[in-house]
């Protein structure tokens, strides 16, 4: 039956294939060349020059990198950092995002409507950070330091910002508050597509309670949308600045990569150098994704 | 295994809720009762439910703390703001801080309505192009055969790791090299290339069965009819979800290395203008906050029940 209707329609559907692949494709496929595949490779250009914006680049081989490897003291003090910050926000975001979505899918649909909101709003406003900035006001009227004055818990103000005992974890507290957002709505949608005679066919296999049902059906079932939360939360790891901290932060703690980024091309003008640190980050970020993938692939086999 | 899910023509789940169709004696649909979806699960204690909605909505007054706050304050006179120890809720709401908000964005050099025509305007027109091009894009992506498409999805997925301040420099380079710096083209272009609009969209053209697109096909329709009658009707939950993730996106565009010219500029610049002030605008910056939020947030709610469905049909495929 297909070989009547191929000879019939064939010649005209191959000829306005390739009309018809140029138009769709082509103003997708151009601009995304041009606006992120090409930026990627000028980057690894740009890291073997010494470009600086005013003067025509000269090839420099592969100082940028020796510089930044054996030169750069806060080179290594930024990896450390990044790796530390992405370590516990990628996965901590991740898995609270999972969390949350899955004991949100466990409750009642009413509750679950409003919690959605509740957990998807800060992600919907671009600068709720200013509320943190408040919060953690390094002055007694900064509102913390104003109710644990208030509660006698401390005698003077906390430096938040500057205090480097402070400054970890209220940088993490606030990464960790404001990741919950697009792969949190990815998983509230992959819980509820998951086949719901599952659950029954599971428990009459045995299945015993939540936990079980949850690592034998849930996470296999879910392999699609937990890989893409994957690859948002690890990129959005690894390029984590500052939150409300003053760049460059008090004795480089915190100090990231894309900070130091941000200090070479923002401010010195170094692109050729600002991009050999591009490079680094990218690599971190496929080779951590990579990593992901795999482990994800894995799940339930 | 969802591909092999076979929908009981009966109920259609939207969002969290299950349609329910109404037939009369000779079967013909009379009307859509939207019924709440109430799951009968095995494996529930009703303890574990109680403890788990109480530690949830614990969890959710964190996450929504700084919101709340943000309205709270909104509404504060001055001499409130900096009570010790401070109020959660405010005792005297006063609209005194959206009045000085006003009254300051009426007085900048470029008028407020212009920094708020820009704004719609980019949000608008670039949520659209996102739409166009993903869509037309993911199909060909999603359904045909032609050499290079595995190379191209692959190289798409790849894209989605790198991001975005590692290539800032190598953008700027090209943007100006295309004489696209300081005009609204560098929204509106890039926008025709997003790969993750792409997709998002991609994931749920693959769900579309591909025997209907092949029945079309036989009678007669062409690849623009398959794409604008078939395909993108279908694909409403698709766009709407885009569309918040857009909206979200380019409502909240602040300053731009990009763009110089002060009438070129955002809202949410010039807001972030009056906020930089810190501690004297605390409560003009709640304010702002607020109105920030208004549009993104209404937008959520609108296509809530889309986003929901759509979300879950997106999951990455090699």
């Amino acid at each position: 039956m297909k070989k009547v209707t191929k000879s019939a329609s064939l010649r005209r559907v191959e000829r306005e294939r390739k009309l018809g692949l140029t138009l769709f494709l082509g103003p997708f496929l151009v601009t995304f060349f041009i606006f992120t595949v090409l930026p990627v490779f000028v980057s690894v250009l740009l890291s073997l020059t010494d470009f600086n914006l005013l003067e025509f680049p000269n090839f420099v081989g592969l100082e940028n990198y020796s510089r930044l490897f054996l030169n750069d003291t806060l080179f290594p003090k930024a990896v450390q950092n990044t790796l530390i910050l992405a370590m516990i926000t990628g996965p901590g975001g991740y898995i609270l995002c999972f969390a949350f979505a899955w004991l949100i899918n466990e409750i009642p649909p009413k509750p679950r409507a409003f919690l959605t909101l509740l957990f998807f709003a800060p992600s919907l406003s671009g600068g709720l950070g200013v509320v943190w900035s408040l919060l953690f006001s390094n002055d007694k009227y900064g509102y913390i330091n104003a109710w644990l004055l208030e509660f006698g818990i401390i005698k003077e103000p906390i430096l938040w910002t500057v205090n480097t005992d402070y400054m970890w974890p209220v940088c993490i507290i606030i990464l960790l508050w404001s990741s919950i957002g697009t792969s949190f709505l990815t998983f509230i949608a992959g819980l509820q597509t998951v086949d719901k005679s599952l659950y029954e066919a599971g428990a009459v296999d045995g299945i015993k309670n939540r936990w079980q049902e949850l690592y034998f059906i849930t996470l296999p079932q879910m392999r699609g949308q937990l890989l893409f939360g994957a690859v948002l939360s690890i990129t959005g790891a690894f390029s984590v600045g500052a939150a409300i901290f003053p760049s460059p932060t008090q004795d480089y703690t915190l100090y990231t990569l894309s900070m130091h980024l941000a200090d070479y091309g923002g401010a010195r003008y170094e692109m050729g150098y600002a991009s050999a640190i591009a490079m680094v980050m990218f690599i971190m970020t496929y080779v951590a994704n990579q990593v992901i993938r795999f482990i994800i692939g894995k799940l339930g086999k | 295994m969802k591909m092999n899910k076979v929908k009981s023509p009966k109920q259609e789940t939207v969002g969290i809720f299950r349609k329910r169709p109404k037939y009369d004696e000779e079967g013909r649909l009379i009307y859509y009762k939207k019924k709440k979806l109430i799951k009968s699960r095995v494996n529930r204690s009703v303890g574990g439910d109680a403890v788990m909605l109480f530690f949830l909505l614990l969890c959710g007054a964190f996450m929504a703390f700084p919101m709340v706050y943000a309205i709270s304050n909104s509404f504060k006179p001055l001499h409130e703001l900096w009570l010790f120890p401070p109020n959660l809720i405010v005792k005297n709401p006063t609209l005194s801080n959206y009045k000085d908000m006003f009254t300051i964005l009426s007085n900048t050099t470029i008028p407020f309505t212009r920094y708020l025509f820009n704004t719609l305007f980019i949000t608008i027109t670039c949520t659209f192009l996102r739409i166009v091009s993903a869509s037309m894009a993911a199909y060909p992506l999603s359904k045909w055969k032609f050499k290079g498409k595995k190379a191209v999805n692959k190289l798409i997925t790849t894209s989605l790791m790198i991001s975005a301040p590692a290539a800032t420099y190598a953008s700027y380079i090209i943007y100006s090299t295309l004489g696209l710096v300081d005009s609204w083209l560098v929204y509106l272009i890039p926008a025709l290339g997003s790969s993750f609009s792409l997709y998002l969209i991609r994931g749920f053209v693959d769900q579309f069965p591909d025997s209907v697109l092949e029945a079309a096909r036989i009678d007669g329709a062409g690849d623009f009819r398959i794409f604008w009658s078939i395909l993108m009707p279908n694909m409403k939950p698709a766009w709407m979800t885009l569309i918040v993730f857009s909206v979200r996106d380019y409502w909240n565009t602040g300053a731009n290395i990009y763009i110089y010219r002060e009438e070129l500029k955002t809202l949410n610049y010039a807001l972030g203008q009056i906020t930089a002030e810190g501690m004297a605008r605390a409560g003009v910056s709640n304010a702002v906050e607020v109105l920030m939020m208004i549009v993104p947030i209404l937008t959520f709610l609108i296509t809530q029940s889309n986003i929901i469905e759509t979300m879950a049909t997106s999951g990455m495929k090699d």
